[in-house]
């Protein structure tokens, strides 16, 4: 019978557990993991990056059997994967790799439908689950009957992803999924592939030797050495912030600090309250808080929300700021922007301000180049 | 002399045939006969050799080396050694029509199974295919038209080959091949040589339809 189920798991959380994991190629004349312990917490995409000769691949077949370690433990979900044989263990584990592997000879229905099938499961049941495989996937289903030969690259790793999902693993396996296709498609699919995860959460381990997808998809990033050596596991932008050597800095490259505006989102920086006033007070009361932040305009807000901003040389003679004209900011900002926009947002505004706005539009602050200056510390 | 439109002496002598459509129809039974077994017993024998080849590669040289000087070697002096064994039976003229399939079938074989992609094979067991049922449902599907080019090439050189068992008294279209050049007789001869190329061009073509049927998937490219 296959549900899902929550499988027991005595060691806290991790979908994954590598114990003093070592791996030794015969004839060769070193180890090609040297000793490696990593936990994969459950639901959590770990992305395995580093330069070629650094053991990634290894350690994910190691995952799935396909390469037998030398020493250690691998627990899978609680089980020693050595506890059952490896194409049942390998069913219950969903395996992409860079080449995408389809089965020339099958169509692509038959392609997505490989797990189940060997899993007995009946016709019917296979039929509608390749159906919403597809429609997961972003498949048109026109080309279920198609041969992958007839399918374009970003079709065919739709298809690779689907036949990996097929069976709906808890785990997903990804060998450089995504060094075969162009830079355009590489894109869409990777943010695919966050969809995915935002919609299904499994536990997947991902290996690439590019640095920028490391970052991108990882829930977390284990920076592999030479040899196997763990040189650093952490989030992402922990690894940005503080590289726990030079071999770590000297991978992750020289702009890190552009890398981490794209991380870390507006939500996780203090913003400040800026220069924003009632609409009901008076030019005066604005002008003091105008000093105040050093500026020539001010921020209007009614009813918690905020309307726009008024120049300075706009509310003579007025009574009230809200009798002057508010021009609008031009662009607001949701907790969840990266400010890698924000400061894009500010840099094209003329009041050199991004204004914050919670999803109701009720205002929440201002970001100036100082708060995110601040937030990439 | 008269002139004859059809006679003993034309190329064709409509006559003889229509007399003898009977004898002309059980030796080309007897030589489908012949290319049939003698390819199907050559397809029993490569397949294990073949898979033997590929799971302990030391063996590749020998085989392929046994198998080409067997097919070196004349098919007249197999004969010949062959008779005094078995005698002037089917079997002795099976024997050597088997010998000569062996070098391309196992070769074919082989070539197919290692033809097939690598990642193919990694994501085959990835999923979850045990050994055996990667082999049958993946590795052999994709060998498919490789084998079959092999089948082909082997039947067209069996259906050739088989004339020659004439000499041993074997019976197939060889037989009136023979026939014409003993009693410098056309007619024969020319029926005897038509027939053959006849069926080896149909083997080919009936062959080549085989794949186009069991590979729907090698024909479609995008």
């Amino acid at each position: 019978m296959h549900r899902r189920e929550a499988p027991l798991r005595p060691n806290g959380g991790a979908a994954i557990r590598l114990a003093h994991v070592r791996k030794h190629y015969p004839g060769a004349a070193q180890a090609a993991v040297g000793d490696l312990s990593l936990d994969v917490p459950e639901g959590e995409v770990v992305v395995l990056v580093g330069p070629s000769g650094c053991g990634k691949t290894t350690v994910l077949k190691m995952v799935n059997r396909l390469v037998e370690p030398t020493a250690g433990e691998i627990h899978v979900l609680g089980e020693d994967v050595r506890s059952v044989a490896a194409p049942v263990l390998r069913r219950r584990i969903g395996y992409v790799i860079q080449q995408i592997g389809l089965f020339p000879h099958r169509t692509v229905e038959a392609n997505v439908a490989t797990v189940p099938r060997l899993l007995g499961w009946d016709r019917r049941r296979i039929r509608d689950r390749v159906a919403e495989l597809v429609e997961l996937v972003g498949l048109d289903p026109a080309l279920l009957q198609r041969y992958p030969s007839e399918l374009s690259g970003g079709q065919q790793q739709r298809v690779g992803v689907a036949r990996a999902l097929a069976a709906d693993p808890p785990i997903l396996l990804m060998d450089e999924p995504y060094s075969a296709v162009d830079p355009i498609v590489r894109a869409r699919l990777q943010d695919e592939l966050l969809a995915l995860q935002r919609r299904l959460h499994k536990t997947i381990v991902l290996v690439t030797h590019d640095v920028d997808e490391a970052i991108k998809l990882g829930d977390r990033v284990a920076i592999l050495n030479v040899g196997g050596v763990l040189a650093q596991y952490a989030p992402p932008a922990e690894l940005l912030r503080a590289p726990a050597d030079d071999f770590v800095a000297a991978f992750l490259g020289s702009e890190r600090g552009l890398k981490l505006l794209s991380l870390v989102t507006v939500g996780q920086v203090a913003s400040i309250e800026g220069p924003v006033v009632d609409g009901d007070v008076t030019p005066g009361e604005a002008a003091a808080v105008m000093r105040r932040f050093g500026v020539d305009w001010v921020g209007v807000r009614a009813g918690g929300r905020l309307v726009g901003w008024v120049a300075d040389r706009d509310l003579d003679g007025r009574r009230r700021v809200a009798d002057a004209p508010a021009q609008p900011f031009n662009a607001a900002l949701r907790p969840d922007t990266t400010l890698r926009e924000a400061l894009d947002v500010l840099i094209n505004s003329r009041t050199r301000v991004a204004v914050l706005v919670d999803d109701d539009h009720r205002y929440l602050g201002m970001l100036t180049v100082d708060q995110i200056a601040e937030g990439l510390r | 002399m008269r002139a004859l439109a059809n006679g003993p002496d034309s190329w064709i002598w409509w006559e003889w045939v229509g007399d003898h459509l009977d004898d002309i129809a059980a030796s080309t039974r007897e030589h489908v006969l012949l290319t049939a077994v003698s390819v199907g017993i050559g397809l029993v024998i490569s397949f294990p050799l073949a898979l033997a080849v590929r799971r302990w590669p030391a063996l590749s040289l020998p085989v392929l080396w046994a198998a080409g000087a067997m097919y070196a070697v004349p098919s007249l002096a197999l004969f010949g050694i062959l008779v005094p064994v078995t005698g002037l039976t089917r079997t002795t003229a099976v024997i050597p029509l088997v010998t000569y399939t062996l070098l391309i079938l196992v070769r074919n074989i082989v070539t197919g199974l290692d033809g097939v992609p690598r990642d193919v094979r990694e994501s085959a067991a990835g999923m979850g295919y045990t050994g055996t049922g990667r082999f049958l449902r993946v590795d052999l599907p994709l060998a498919v038209p490789t084998i079959l080019a092999g089948v082909r090439v082997a039947t067209v050189s069996t259906i050739a080959l088989v004339t020659v068992t004439a000499v041993i008294g074997q019976d197939s279209l060889g037989q009136l091949i023979l026939d014409g050049l003993n009693r410098d007789f056309r007619t024969p001869l020319v029926v005897g040589i038509g027939l053959t190329v006849a069926l080896a061009v149909t083997a080919e073509v009936a062959l080549l339809g085989v794949e186009r049927v069991v590979t729907p998937w090698a024909r479609r490219r995008r």
